[in-house]
């Protein structure tokens, strides 16, 4: 079973995951239209590229817009769980160890530790999301159950790896319970809003170009986000 | 009824159907048409099919209903932070829904959809940019209009507008001949005054084709001459079009595009019959949101630009100062506190904040800025067509309050306007809250201001 789903379960979970991001974004290009959409996006090039990277950067830095700053508890746990989520997986030392038994390569491996706190992290900051959910009005009333069970599996890779590595560290059940949670969330990502991975980017990208080209950026120095 | 006389699917275009509409004082037959009209559900879902792509689709799929949007729009905190006003809400339940039930929608779901994208939403585009994925819900409100007209679910203010648009090219029935004459008129009256001055038009080849609100020639001419006064010191060559003036579009506010696409068509024809260097557009948002900014996808322009070189008056105004054809004389710049109120069609959706800010720096002693201001600044209360919708006056009078509160914490009496449809809903808001304050457009503040060199004083000094 753990040969399995560490496995060809592990390549089509990688497979899917990698295939239907792509999917995704070449979808969402191809969708664009500057007629219905009402933005020229390829006649100014270089007003497009400005506007498209100074959305996405000035999102991606911690308190680096209007927004983040306005809700700074808010803004703490969302990088909090998105570090954690990415990272965590990616740098793991028995995911790179499986990695190089299975695919021949490694990656950089964290300390322990660091894991462990990267992984309570996740932990903590989805929960704290969830009561957030559950305790302010404009955020319940948009929240549906989808949102919860969202969270949850992306959650449940790293409260599963948790146990399997401390609570239950001889159970093969709880390290094949680990795995599988963890190919949910991968193939989840293409598959759900959780989308937002790689669509992040590109909706960042769109609006930045939408106001870089059209609605001001060849009149200013550009939108302070 | 699956249509009515007046509330129906198709779009107003001759002069009798236009009279009809107007004969229905309020809008009472329109409206109780309205309760018995019939969704074509087919043709909607169709037309989501065909116009509703990736980008609206992945917006309202990957929303995360995080609910930062909540804080960006007025609307939500004019009313005590309603969660059935954040804007997530707003647009998931009214276009989210069309698209999930796949247009099989009825007619109450219409009404609360038409209640909910011009009721709650005046398309201002500030929730695009405290969210972090970049969702615009006044983009999908608008959007959402668009389908809203093409199954006769749209105020009756809005019929009649976008009606307006494709019978007479104006928002309002101003004639070429009513147009040109008011031009005259203006002319006439003003150059007793002002010796020299005159109001060109048709002139081919001019620096600076003039458009203009068809309000201004209907019920504000004075601002026609006070243009004229302003590029006249100016020593501009300038024209206005004796047909394609006028730059606003309720059509847009309605979601009428084919309207909308005549409307500026007949704008840039001006262009090309008199090719002017540069056209000036009216100190109104929502007109140069229209003819500038999205004008040129309606016409299907791929470069996404005017077919001249276009200017909001700010830019001409700040140009003008900048290069010493207005020059302020000191002594009568604004003394008292004043605050500018920056448009959402030309500030947060034009990017002339700093144009602005360079008049205000000229021509006034104690400028405060708004909080928040520039981009960030709150909608006004009036925009997307809030302020002429009977309908939703009650819902437009509490989003006010945003305004008023932003206004009062400046502590400045005299509010800087360039925009009709801002200039409307304060003078609204004072008229409804009474704060004591002033509002004004910037041409009859630049007038007594300005130092008038000696050959083009006026007359009488």
């Amino acid at each position: 079973m753990y040969e399995f789903v560490t496995g060809p379960l592990a390549w089509l979970a990688f497979a899917v995951f990698f295939v239907g991001n792509l999917v995704r974004l070449v979808r969402y290009v191809r969708g664009l239209d500057w007629k219905l959409d009402r933005v020229a996006y390829g006649a100014h090039p270089a007003h497009g590229a400005r506007g498209a990277l100074r959305s996405i950067l000035f999102w991606l830095i911690p308190f680096g817009t209007h927004s983040w700053r306005n809700n700074p508890g808010f803004t703490l746990l969302v990088f909090t769980l998105h570090v954690g989520l990415i990272f965590t997986p990616l740098f793991l030392l028995a995911h790179n160890i499986l990695l190089e038994e299975r695919w021949g390569f490694r990656l950089w491996s964290m300390p322990g530790w660091l894991a462990d706190t990267l992984t309570i992290a996740v932990l903590v900051s989805a929960a704290l999301l969830v009561l957030r959910r559950i305790a302010l009005p404009e955020v319940r009333l948009i929240t549906s159950a989808y949102d919860y069970a969202l969270i949850g599996v992306a959650a449940a890779p790293f409260l599963s790896g948790l146990i399997a590595r401390y609570a239950y560290a001889q159970s093969e059940f709880w390290l094949i319970v680990h795995v599988l949670c963890g190919e949910l969330f991968l193939v989840a990502i293409p598959l759900t809003k959780l989308s937002h991975f790689v669509l992040f980017f590109a909706t960042r990208a769109q609006i930045g170009m939408d106001f870089g080209i059209k609605r001001g950026g060849m009149k200013s120095r550009g939108l302070q986000w | 009824m699956p249509e009515g006389k007046l509330c129906n699917r198709q779009p107003v275009t001759t002069l009798e159907q236009l009279q009809a509409l107007l004969a229905d004082k309020g809008g009472k037959q329109y409206y109780e048409e309205m309760n018995r009209l019939e969704v074509d559900d087919k043709a909607l879902w169709d037309l989501v099919q065909r116009t509703c792509k990736s980008r609206i689709r992945t917006w309202l799929e990957i929303c995360t209903h995080c609910g930062l949007c909540a804080e960006s729009c007025f609307y939500y905190l004019a009313n005590h932070k309603d969660p059935t006003q954040v804007p997530a809400y707003k647009i998931q339940s009214t276009l989210g829904e069309i698209i999930r039930r796949k247009g099989r929608v009825d007619n109450a779901f219409m009404q609360y959809t038409m209640d909910t994208v011009f009721a709650k939403c005046t398309c201002c585009n500030r929730c695009a940019i405290y969210c972090p994925l970049g969702i615009d819900t006044g983009v999908m409100a608008s959007y959402t209009r668009g389908l809203l007209f093409s199954q006769g679910f749209t105020p009756w203010e809005m019929k009649i507008g976008s009606g307006m648009h494709r019978v007479f090219r104006a928002q309002m029935d101003v004639t070429t001949e009513d147009w040109v004459d008011t031009c005259q008129w203006m002319a006439e009256e003003t150059s007793e005054e002002w010796p020299g001055l005159e109001i060109p038009i048709d002139r081919e080849n001019a620096d600076i084709l003039y458009t203009v609100n068809a309000r201004e020639p209907k019920h504000y001419p004075e601002d026609i001459a006070q243009a004229a006064i302003l590029f006249h010191v100016a020593g501009e060559n300038w024209t206005v079009p004796s047909e394609g003036w006028e730059e606003t579009s309720l059509a847009m506010f309605a979601g009428d595009w084919e309207g909308c696409r005549q409307q500026v068509q007949s704008v840039y024809d001006a262009m090309a019959r008199l090719k002017p260097k540069r056209m000036v557009v009216t100190e109104c948002g929502h007109a140069y949101r229209a003819t500038v900014i999205e004008g040129p996808y309606w016409a299907g322009l791929p470069t996404g630009k005017t077919p001249v070189e276009t200017l909001h008056y700010v830019e001409w105004v700040a140009e003008a100062l900048r290069t010493g054809k207005l020059k302020i004389d000191p002594k009568r710049k604004i003394k008292e506190p004043v605050t500018y109120q920056d448009s959402c069609n030309y500030i947060r959706n034009g990017g002339l904040a700093a144009a602005a800010r360079y008049i205000m720096s000229q021509i006034a002693e104690d400028f405060r800025e708004m909080g928040p201001s520039r981009e960030h600044n709150f909608c006004c209360g009036g925009g997307g067509g809030l302020n002429g919708i009977g309908r939703y006056r009650e819902q437009r009078n509490v989003g006010l309050k945003v305004k008023r509160d932003q206004i009062l914490a400046t502590g400045a009496k005299l509010v800087v306007a360039p925009c009709h449809n801002c200039w409307d809903a304060i003078r609204d808001l004072e008229e409804i809250y009474r704060i004591g304050i002033r509002w004004s457009f910037l041409k009859p503040l630049l007038i007594n201001m300005i130092e008038v060199p000696e050959h083009l004083r006026p007359a009488e000094e």
